[in-house]
């Protein structure tokens, strides 16, 4: 009985929390005003990740970050009179506006779509060696790798557990950005504390996720290709309902936003990122003492291993399967305030994000937690490294290659065993 | 509300020329995923392939629009066999997520800017058609009641429905055949027909092969229609769609994927068409029209989930010929 109460409540709040969050967001407003739009490129390369933002005097203001290919686009709700700032902190190292030209645009927009142009300089750009770049690369590498990390934990552990390939793990991290960002920028509640709340609502709704779908298909005896499609399905679901509810926009969390990086040695690194790392180490820690040391995380690892066996040894195995769910969403949460605090928050950040977090779980071994830390690790540092020799724009592609190649060679995974292969 | 626009776009579009595409791409999974119980994620990939073979072959190299054909189809074969040798000796789901990670690496090359030249970047490649359209007997459009096409879209239209008849008789008759029933038995057990001395191996690349190659004239058809390839066009969504199409008509059944297709357009143009209506009409005003759009990602993806879980053999389907169970 109790446990039932506290699961009703826990669903309660969970839906408040999405009325009152997504409600507030700022998507509903129909942004049916001209477009601004340019490319940011040095030496013919896109740039990413350079900060846009725009403003108006009746009180709009939005930004961009520019994609792989360096281009941009902001919304405008009406056609008017609009100042268009770049953030040159974003700017990668070594490269700098045009000294002549400013960051500061001011452009009357009317319909359709307006070009802003912000050249970059000649001779500005100073080259850094292969060498300091290798070691800023290995530092963003590791960084990417510890959000993979903690993503591929949850995926790998649901999949050992349950044996589902659950495509829609990315939504969980999109859900961990997005309610970071409705209750930091809507809720005006510090970041940490926002990040904190995000977490608790995803793994409320990981728990529900659990309880209500997939435990009642696992009673029902539906096949784990079935499952699979389900699983497609509601990603399909859960990622447009996001999109509905809070735009195409790709927005930043009010606090910590532009922060500048500090020089340590070689490597250039904002403070915030240098914290993103640290808890996400402490977490990925948290997460193996769970697994080798306490009793749950020991009966998860038997539930792997052989869930009849483990039922029959005394295991609640429904428990442990929800508690697995429960960590993995928060993880994967965790992972989402992470990259949004890096990247921005989109509605399409977690999707994009997971073919990424299956190579690393297939490159370490499907179903196994250490291996999926580990591939993880490998695909980020590969992706980012890959950088010096393949331009930036494909950097996934040379990931996504070496995922092939790994199965080639040792299908099972660097820690995988030979019998889960078939 | 404009009922009588709402039929006529949801009957031209159900039977149309998206449809046509739509269900190539289902009948070349259906042998993939029905017959022999190959999970391909990556068929966006295949059509891709095909499309994006057939347009820089003419406007790239500047040959023959018939010469891109087969361009495209020899590139579908050599991604097939790509994705198949790591592959196909593993477990299901493996096969699932390298497809779905190889459909992802052709859509970021093709939209690459470093290879803007060849390919066009992420507006793609236009105008290379011009051939196929050369050939259109048709002076008139087709106008049949509320289904009317312009003249271009009917000669497109007529080819199409050829061409998916042209495969369904092809599909049909093999999996009648000794080889079909092989496939079929890799489907349900895999050890039993290794048992029986066939090269398990061998019949899925086959299978693998051919469902591609079916594919690819829906790329071919994709590539005429609009004059043009863009990259996002075959995004991951695409083949999330066909399976739908495929589940919805019944996997395992020839006819499955067609019916899949005029359903699954009927019911997503009605929806949007509707609901643009009632909002241009003020009838709906909580909603604005991009927001239609996503109203019906959202059905999609929620009609996957329910017919996989209430109904998986979908309308026409056999439950017992579904290969659900991951070996």
């Amino acid at each position: 009985m109790r446990a039932r109460a506290a699961a009703l409540l826990a669903a309660l709040i969970a839906a408040t929390a999405l009325v009152v969050g997504l409600g507030a967001s700022p998507a509903a407003a129909a942004t049916s005003g001209p477009v601004l739009f340019g490319t940011i490129t040095s030496n013919d390369k896109g740039l990413e990740g350079v900060k846009i933002s725009a403003s108006n005097d009746s009180g709009f203001s939005g930004s961009a970050t520019t994609d792989a290919t360096g281009a941009w686009e902001i919304k405008t709700p009406k056609s008017g009179t609009y100042v268009v700032v770049l953030d040159e902190g974003t700017l990668p190292e070594g490269v700098a506006l045009a000294p002549d030209s400013g960051n500061t645009r001011t452009v009357n927009a009317f319909l359709g779509k307006v070009r802003i142009q912000f050249p970059t300089g000649d001779g500005v750009v100073e080259t850094t060696s292969k060498w300091a770049q290798a070691v800023q690369l290995t530092v963003d590498g590791l960084l990417l790798g510890l959000v993979l990390a903690l993503s591929a934990v949850g995926l790998s552990l649901i999949y050992g557990t349950t044996g589902l390939t659950n495509f829609a793990h990315g939504e969980l991290l999109t859900l961990g950005a997005v309610s970071t960002y409705v209750y930091n920028n809507l809720l005006h509640i510090p970041l940490v504390l926002a990040a904190a709340l995000a977490l608790i609502t995803c793994a409320v709704l990981g728990s529900i996720q659990d309880r209500v779908l997939w435990r009642k298909l696992r009673k029902r005896g539906t096949g784990l290709i079935a499952m699979l499609v389900v699983s497609i399905g509601l990603g399909i679901f859960l990622r447009y309902v996001i999109l509905f509810f809070f735009g195409g926009n790709t927005v930043q969390y009010a606090d910590y936003n532009g922060q500048a990086g500090i020089q340590i040695g070689l490597v250039s690194i904002t403070p915030k990122a240098m914290v993103g790392g640290i808890v996400a180490i402490v977490a990925i820690l948290l997460c193996v003492y769970w697994l080798l040391r306490t009793k749950m995380g020991k009966a998860s690892r038997a539930v792997s291993d052989n869930p009849a066996l483990a039922s029959a040894s005394g295991i609640d195995v429904e428990r442990v399967i929800n508690v697995v769910w429960i960590l993995g969403a928060t993880m994967a949460a965790l992972a989402g305030v992470l990259l949004g605090m890096t990247q921005g928050v989109n509605w399409f950040m977690g999707f994009q994000i997971l073919l990424l977090v299956f190579a690393g779980v297939t490159v370490g071994g499907l179903g196994t937690a250490f291996g999926a830390l580990i591939g993880s690790l490998l695909v980020g540092l590969l992706i980012n490294l890959s950088t010096l020799f393949v331009p930036p724009e494909l950097k996934s592609v040379g990931a996504l290659v070496i995922l092939i190649l790994v199965l080639i060679v040792r299908p099972q995974g660097l820690l995988g065993r030979r019998e889960r292969v078939g | 509300m404009d009922w009588g626009n709402i039929i006529s776009q949801t009957l031209t579009q159900a039977i149309g020329i998206l449809a046509i595409i739509y269900c190539l791409a289902a009948i070349g999974l259906n042998v993939h995923f029905g017959y022999t119980g190959l999970l391909n994620f990556g068929q966006a990939g295949f059509l891709a392939v095909a499309a994006y073979g057939l347009a820089v072959t003419v406007s790239y190299l500047g040959a023959s629009l018939w010469l891109g054909v087969l361009v495209g189809l020899l590139g579908t074969v050599v991604l097939a066999l790509l994705l198949g040798l790591p592959t196909l000796r593993l477990r299901a789901d493996y096969l699932a997520i390298v497809t779905i990670a190889a459909a992802e690496i052709i859509r970021l090359l093709v939209r690459s800017v470093t290879f803007r030249e060849v390919f066009g970047g992420s507006d793609g490649i236009t105008r290379f058609a011009d051939e196929f359209y050369a050939l259109n007997p048709f002076t008139t459009g087709i106008a049949l009641g509320p289904i009317t096409f312009s003249k271009n879209d009917s000669w497109v239209f007529v080819v199409g429905w050829v061409v998916v008849a042209f495969w369904l008789l092809v599909v049909w008759s093999l999996m009648r055949s000794p080889w079909g029933r092989v496939l079929k038995g890799i489907r349900e057990d895999e050890d039993a027909v290794r048992s029986l001395g066939k090269n398990v191996y061998s019949y899925k690349m086959q299978a693998l092969i051919l469902g591609g190659v079916i594919g690819a004239f829906g790329g071919f058809i994709s590539a005429v229609y609009t004059q043009s390839v863009q990259p996002d066009t075959f995004s991951t969504d695409f083949t999330f769609f066909a399976y739908t199409i495929l589940i919805l008509g019944g996997a395992a059944r020839v006819f499955g994927p067609v019916v899949g297709a005029l359903v699954f357009w009927a019911l997503i143009v009605f929806v949007g068409e509707f609901l643009n209506e009632a909002v241009a009409n003020g009838v709906i005003t909580f909603i604005t029209s991009t927001q239609v759009g996503q109203i019906r990602f959202m059905l999609v993806g929620l009609g996957l989930m329910l017919l996989m879980i209430f109904r998986p053999q979908g309308i026409f389907g056999d439950r017992k010929e579904l290969a659900l169970d991951a070996r």
